[in-house]
């Protein structure tokens, strides 16, 4: 037996590996996605503990799904979150696009470096500073219309995530289709409306998909913005872990890591389907 | 139907433009400047500020007041500034260390398969950072999965104490991070040309040097790029050392969060954050010039 592993020790030192390849690169590999995902599945497999507190194990059970699908207070702040998001993904994707259009159709002009830079200003600047400066400006004007602050500071900050993937669908696009419809006599707006849309289409739900996941889960410029009667999820879970660690917490933190990962799968899928398209 | 548009193409391009400039410029960069305004201002003791021109804010930072109303340095903020510097150096280190193999190793793989390892890469990146950090107090906390299988078995006696401490931190903005760091070496790894590492191999580089004189050097703009996106967004972190540092381990965005929410001195509040944004203007600016050089190396070569 220890001879056979010997054996096959030695063999596996004889063998050479290709130019580029390095001995141990898949274990780490592996050993790196247990690291990713491993708190995802333990706080997964605690929302299932039937005991009061997070860390006993008290045996199997779904009381706490239960629990918090009763609770009223969690019940809002999944509405405020969901009409947050929708109102910031619908307004950053508008803006994003005609955006997009321009940096992308344009040509080169001057105050494009510009531009670009200020599009995706939100994403260099640290959260916190935007948090922090945005309440500020809030409070300088007196503007205080509760969920409607959130979601003008949701709509700023996502206007990067939805502009990235219209503008890269946009810059694989090529413009034969356009001219073709032009030359045929289609207006410019008939153009646009009947061509440009329908091939940009799945950038633009790519793009509305990562502004609905970025507002969905921005927990911190929320937490500064909003007033008392504008918590959203994110914030209320927050609050929640100060109070003290229930699974309660691990149910609803279950759910909506569930939607995001639904989402995001979902736009895997549909920008994997935008590139094929492209290459045709 | 389209007869309300400009005519000229500069007046369509402008038209646009407007609105992302409108809507950033009015909720982002005029912000900025009021935050910067209110940095030079005096605090109001319930919040927001009196508009008495002062350096109070800044001078905090570095001084405090004693008994006989003295200026005397005080060395806890700028502990606190270091501390952040500190963890977001040594979680981008970690990140780099840990990422880069598995970049490697993701490229060397056939393409279809490659597509999918960076889909599981992104997916814990787009869930929510706040529970991602929360899985880790039930890892790392008090009877949580660590401690618990080692107190049982009677690997450890008493409690491993590894909460609220500054390892808790490092491994909490490692973990958030960790996708950012990947993600652009990929994409420069995705564009190296293994056929150089073939002539290097037959010009009689061994293994590391092929590796350290050949891949290294050609993917360090993605490498650059990605301790980038991991070094800002952690020098402005609040949730891992609020939930693993358990508030009291501070760093800057935590201190900033809390002149806000509950010492109500906001001009301090906005000095702090206006250093932090200055942090991120210079390291930008370095690697603004670091790809300048880099081009017209590139150019001239």
């Amino acid at each position: 037996m220890s001879d056979q592993m010997h054996q096959a020790a030695a063999n596996k030192g004889k063998k050479m590996l290709p130019v580029g390849h390095y001995r141990g690169l898949g274990a780490w590999t592996i050993v790196f996605f247990i690291f990713l995902y491993l708190p995802i599945v333990v706080l997964v497999f605690y929302s299932f503990n039937a005991n009061r507190m997070v860390m006993n194990w008290g045996g199997f059970g779904i009381d706490w799904y239960l629990k918090a699908f009763q609770n009223d207070d969690i019940q809002k702040a999944v509405w405020n979150s969901l009409i947050v998001a929708t109102a910031a993904t619908i307004f950053s994707t508008a803006i994003a696009t005609i955006g997009a259009l321009v940096l992308a159709r344009g040509g080169n002009f001057r105050g494009k470096t510009v531009s670009l830079g200020l599009i995706t200003l939100p994403l260099m600047v640290p959260e916190i500073v935007t948090a922090v400066a945005v309440l500020i400006f809030f409070s300088a004007i007196g503007m205080n219309w509760g969920l409607g602050n959130v979601i003008i500071a949701h709509i700023t900050f996502c206007i990067p995530f939805a502009f990235m993937p219209i503008r890269a669908r946009l810059e694989g696009m090529d413009t034969s289709m356009e001219q073709a419809a032009r030359d045929l006599y289609a207006s410019e707006w008939e153009t646009f409306r009947y061509v440009t849309v329908p091939l940009l289409m799945p950038g633009i739900v790519a793009g509305a998909m990562l502004a609905f996941v970025i507002s969905m889960d921005d927990f911190i410029i929320t937490l500064m913005v909003g007033g008392a009667g504008s918590t959203t999820l994110p914030v209320y879970i927050y609050s929640m872990i100060r109070r003290g660690l229930t699974p309660e917490i691990n149910a609803v933190c279950t759910v909506l890591l569930f939607v995001s990962i639904a989402i995001v799968t979902a736009y895997w899928v549909v920008s994997k389907k935008s590139q094929t398209d492209t290459v045709h | 139907m389209s007869d309300w548009l400009p005519k000229s193409a500069a007046g369509k391009r402008w038209l646009g433009l407007a609105p992302s400039y409108f809507v950033i410029g009015i909720f982002m960069l005029v912000p900025m400047i009021i935050m910067g305004v209110f940095s030079f201002l005096e605090p109001n003791p319930y919040g927001g500020v009196k508009p008495v021109g002062s350096f109070a804010a800044y001078v905090k930072i570095f001084f405090e007041y004693d008994l006989e109303d003295q200026l005397v340095f005080n060395p806890g903020y700028i502990n606190i500034i270091f501390r952040s510097f500190q963890l977001s150096f040594g979680a981008t280190l970690l990140c780099l260390v840990f990422g880069f193999p598995v970049a490697y190793y993701i490229t060397l793989q056939p393409e279809n398969r490659r597509n999918f390892y960076i889909y599981l890469v992104t997916i814990p990146f787009w869930t929510n950072l706040l529970i991602r950090t929360f899985a880790w107090i039930i890892i790392l906390g008090r009877g949580g999965v660590i401690e618990t299988p080692l107190l049982a078995t009677g690997i450890i006696e008493k409690s491993l104490r590894m909460m609220y401490t500054d390892g808790a931190i490092a491994i909490g903005l490692t973990y958030s991070y960790l996708p950012l760091m990947v993600l652009p070496i990929y994409a420069s790894l995705e564009k190296l040309d293994f056929r150089l590492l073939e002539a290097a191999s037959d010009l009689y580089a061994n293994r590391f040097e092929v590796m350290t004189k050949v891949v290294i050097p050609l993917c360090k703009p993605g490498i650059i790029a990605g301790c980038l996106l991991v070094f800002i967004p952690c020098l402005g972190a609040f949730i891992a050392p609020n939930l693993l540092g358990g508030g009291k381990k501070l760093m800057l965005g935590s201190l900033v969060q809390f002149q806000f929410a509950s010492a109500r001195n906001w001009p301090f509040g906005a000095a702090l954050s206006m250093l932090l944004l200055s942090a991120v203007v210079i390291v930008l600016i370095f690697y603004a010039r670091a790809a300048k050089n880099r081009a017209a190396m590139e150019g001239s070569a």
